[in-house]
């Protein structure tokens, strides 16, 4: 049976397993007017009986298979023709994902040499092996599950405690999916950014100013060994998201202030929704809209004044950035101003301050921290936003500061050597990894110190 | 005080200091208000903005230019041996109808180079569409029929208006030729622009007047069902436990801190996890929408969860007591009791974070799945492609055609988010409950 289908026949057993369940338990009582004497209601005993049935075949077949493809591939390998074992090992890696294209069918047979051919037949032959087995072992388990279960039922099980039990350890298993996505993240990223320190010293890439990340295809090969210094990258980045900033740090300032302490209520409630759309529009647009119409643009002004603009300069992409983070500001900003007591106000008020005068000399000050707090959001939202500066930002890693000129950034780097074919062996793909490593940990950096902030400052004035 | 050695000033002379700067202070008061209006008045401007320019670009894509033309479908070039195979019906040069029709239309045109260059007014794909036609109804050959077919790329930018007639002849994709036969279908009324459907049902083409979004559209559809089946009750189940269960202890401190940093993680290290672990570690299927939704899965959750626990907060203290006091167990106190009155609010938090992952492109670049496919996904391990990444995809291609197309999707991706969005806010309004 395919997983699918195993999937599905588990999970028409386990309904099946329900139905047993409930109706033993009530079999045994005599019927639904015995209900009393069962210590917990039939249904208890119903999924008790699934539970039992499906959890442990299910464990069984995500794990099975999560290794059934290395392990078969590793049989599969160990077959191959000694002269093909040999290959270094990213020839070998090719020749493996010949023999998986083969096994998936996505290329005629007759395109492929023979060891090849052997090695998917066999590749095949193993995987319905394991399939087969997986099915037997399965389905033994499931209904030796319920059998057993049936046979333990009693008036005196105590099944909903058990169940409960059963379902509270779910409850806890996915709650901490969370920590499992942050180990994974860590131990993914930090694994493939180790294994390219290996090649290239951390000392190199943090502070080495010139990147052009192409490798030798053959070790002889003259000019192209690569060079990985991410300074030019650093510094593009930083230069977007404070084009970004000075954009979107005034506006959104400016808006939550206006919305907050002046506007009618009636505007407020159509503005605000109104900007939050800003936020909602998928990135992938506003990289459209900077490459097809502000990029253009930007060229043409420049070239009337007589300035030599990039078709891809770092504030097309900065600009359009900024108008997507206006919304992440002002709403942060709002809270923050709203969350100012009155009384600071009204004391600002008896004094004989104007309203503006209040905002800039209360307000704003009593706020600060966790206006600040959002800010440093903001900013770690332009670090890591992809989209618009793929599309809108250029490729040539410039060393500049003159944002009239195409920059580079991190996130750009990291798209640009992880899509299409790779190897995952070879310091490109690698660097991609040890970009998203520092990616991480600078967002991560500012991510803890904003809320670190924001938290502090909010309880201040509760 | 620092000033106690000035003389003291009267209150007269208070006031009137205070007088003098009033208008000033009252100027700068004004100024300060108009720079908040402005700055809102601004970014929504930008928003105006933003969306003329793509419904302007993109409302072009539903429209298509056709030609009429008459095909006499016949029976000598489809199927001269009259075997009606099926076969035989699929492998006949239906270009050469298409040739022939046109030359009956322009019968002045003689020579290969002439007649190669009529025949590029008229899509490569229109024979197989007639193609299509012939093999669903064999009856068809020996009669003769009107049909629309599609038009080339650049006939339809001409109809549109994106081609400049006063160009040299070198500089546009028509020829001085070409747009004489053009304006002499015009003049027939044989161009005309139809509803696009290629566009709506289609999948992915090198060719801009071949190229649809129906692909994407299901490959969205696959993924986002997929995530919503994952992320819905694991961010539920996670909420619950946070909300009902858990005590407050180093161990769920450290959940909740890592739930609200990674509501702030990038998504293309997301995409990177995927990458290395989904992909690299267990095998999984690249460009496939079922890695795509584990991906988008992990993104959302922190949105789902924040979102849940914020509705089971909501929940009256009172409701659990009343459950619990008539001898319901702690689970039967949530299932029963608390979760039906959370659910709105949950579900509301669900949609916001769907939508959020439709519009999601970058880590869905990450794990492959941006490859031209052209085929429709049928299922949750085909390769494909989503809205979002069809939009990128097609923002990256040269022909000028593609422009409209890029923004026909975003079209489209945008209506499916203002749905989703709006169902939202419905659903928040309807059942919003104050206790």
């Amino acid at each position: 049976m395919t997983p699918a289908t195993l999937l599905l026949a588990l999970t028409l057993l386990s309904v099946g397993a329900f139905w047993i369940g409930k109706s033993r338990s009530l079999a045994l009582v005599g019927g639904s007017r015995g209900v009393r004497n069962l210590h917990s209601l039939p249904s208890h005993y119903g999924v008790m009986t699934a539970l039992w049935c499906a959890l442990p075949a299910l464990a069984v077949i995500f794990i099975w298979l999560a290794f059934q493809d290395s392990i078969i591939l590793h049989l599969v390998t160990s077959q191959l023709p000694a002269g093909v074992r040999d290959l270094p090992a990213n020839e070998l890696s090719l020749v493996l994902n010949d023999v998986r294209n083969f096994v998936a069918g996505n290329v005629p047979a007759d395109t492929l040499s023979e060891p090849v051919r052997a090695a998917g037949a066999e590749y095949l032959r193993l995987r319905g092996l394991s399939r087969m087995a997986l099915t037997v072992i399965v389905m033994v388990m499931a209904i030796g599950a319920i059998i057993m279960v049936r046979s333990r039922i009693t008036p005196e099980l105590r099944a909903r405690n058990r169940v409960e039990r059963v379902v509270e350890w779910i409850l806890i298993g996915c709650s901490t999916i969370a920590v499992f996505t942050t180990i994974g993240i860590v131990a993914s990223v930090a694994f493939e950014a180790f294994r390219f320190f290996q090649h290239i010293s951390p000392i190199d890439f943090l502070f080495g100013t010139s990147w052009s990340p192409q490798m030798a295809i053959r070790a002889d090969q003259v000019g192209s060994s690569g060079s990985f210094g991410a300074v030019p990258l650093f510094v593009g980045t930083a230069l977007i998201s404070l084009i970004a900033m000075v954009i979107a740090v005034p506006i959104g300032l400016y808006s939550a202030i206006y919305l907050a302490e002046y506007a009618h209520p009636g505007f407020r409630t159509w503005a605000k929704p109104l900007l939050e759309i800003l936020a909602g529009v998928p990135t992938v647009v506003y990289g459209f809209f900077a490459a097809l119409t502000i990029g253009p643009a930007l060229r043409g002004w420049g070239a009337s004044l007589g300035l030599d603009v990039a078709s891809e300069s770092a504030l097309a992409a900065g600009l359009v950035m900024g108008i997507m983070i206006i919304p992440f500001v002002s709403s942060l900003a709002d809270d923050m101003i709203s969350a100012v007591p009155q009384s600071l106000r009204d004391g600002a008020y008896a004094l004989g301050a104007t309203r503006s005068e209040t905002i800039k000399q209360v307000v704003l000050r009593a706020a600060l921290p966790g206006i600040v707090g959002g800010v440093l959001l903001a900013v770690s939202r332009a670090i890591g936003e992809t989209m618009i500066v793929v599309m809108a930002a250029g490729l040539a890693a410039n060393l500049t500061f003159n944002p009239l000129e195409a920059v580079t950034t991190v996130t750009v780097q990291i798209v640009t050597l992880l899509v299409g074919d790779q190897e995952f062996d070879s310091p490109k793909t690698l660097a991609a990894f040890a970009l998203g490593l520092v990616l991480f940990l600078v967002t991560l950096a500012l991510n803890v110190l904003a809320l670190h902030i924001v938290r502090k400052y909010r309880e201040q004035y509760e | 005080m620092s000033n106690t050695n000035k003389p003291r000033r009267t209150a007269q002379e208070t006031q009137a200091i205070v007088e003098r700067s009033l208008k000033r202070r009252y100027w700068a008061e004004r100024r300060f208000r108009a720079y908040g209006l402005t700055a809102i008045v601004a970014a929504l401007a930008f928003l105006v903005y933003l969306f003329f320019v793509i419904f302007s670009n993109g409302l072009g894509a539903f429209r298509q230019t056709e030609i009429r033309l008459d095909v006499f479908y016949d029976p000598e070039v489809i199927d001269p041996a009259g075997t009606r195979h099926a076969e035989d019906l699929q492998s006949a040069d239906y270009q050469a109808l298409i040739r022939a029709s046109l030359k009956k239309k322009f019968p002045d045109v003689e020579g290969r180079a002439a007649t190669r260059e009529l025949t590029r007014l008229v899509s490569g794909s229109a024979a197989f569409a007639l193609q299509r036609r012939v093999v669903a109804d064999p009856k068809l050959i020996g009669t003769s029929d009107t049909e629309w077919v599609l038009a080339s790329d650049a006939v339809d930018l001409f109809e549109k208006g994106h081609i400049n007639r006063s160009l040299a002849e070198a500089e546009r994709p028509l020829s001085d030729q070409q747009l004489a036969w053009v304006d002499r279908l015009i003049a027939d009324g044989s161009l005309g622009l139809k509803f696009n459907k290629t566009f709506l049902t289609r999948g992915d083409s090198r060719e801009p007047e071949n190229a649809g979004i129906w692909g994407a559209v299901a490959g969205s559809f696959f993924t986002l069902l997929l995530t919503l089946l994952l992320s819905f009750p694991i961010g539920v189940a996670a909420a619950v436990y946070l909300e009902e269960f858990a005590r407050r202890n180093r161990w769920t401190d450290l959940i909740e801190v890592n739930i609200n940093n990674l509501a702030a993680v990038p998504s293309i290290v997301f995409g990177l996890l995927g990458l290395a672990v989904f992909i690299g570690f267990f095998g999984l299927p690249r460009s496939a929408p079922l890695v795509g939704a584990m991906v988008l899965t992990l993104l959302t959750l922190p949105t789902i969860i924040i979102a849940s626990r914020a509705a089971l907060k909501a929940v009256p203290p009172s409701i659990r007591e009343a459950a619990l006091g008539m001898g319901a167990s702690k689970i039967q106190m949530v299932t029963h009791h608390v979760l039906p009155l959370a659910m709105p609010g949950m579900l509301t938090g669900t949609i916001i974070g769907m939508a959020r992952a439709l519009g999601e492109s970058a880590p869905l670049l990450m794990i492959g799945m941006v490859a031209f496919i052209v085929d429709i996904p049928k299922g949750i391990t085909d390769a494909s492609t989503v809205l979002p990444v069809q939009v990128f995809l097609w923002s990256d291609s040269p022909e000028r055609g593609f422009v409209e197309k890029t923004s026909g999707a975003i079209i489209v991706l945008l209506a499916f988010l203002v749905v989703m969005n709006t169902t939202a806010v419905i659903l928040r309004k309807r059942f919003e409950r104050r206790w």
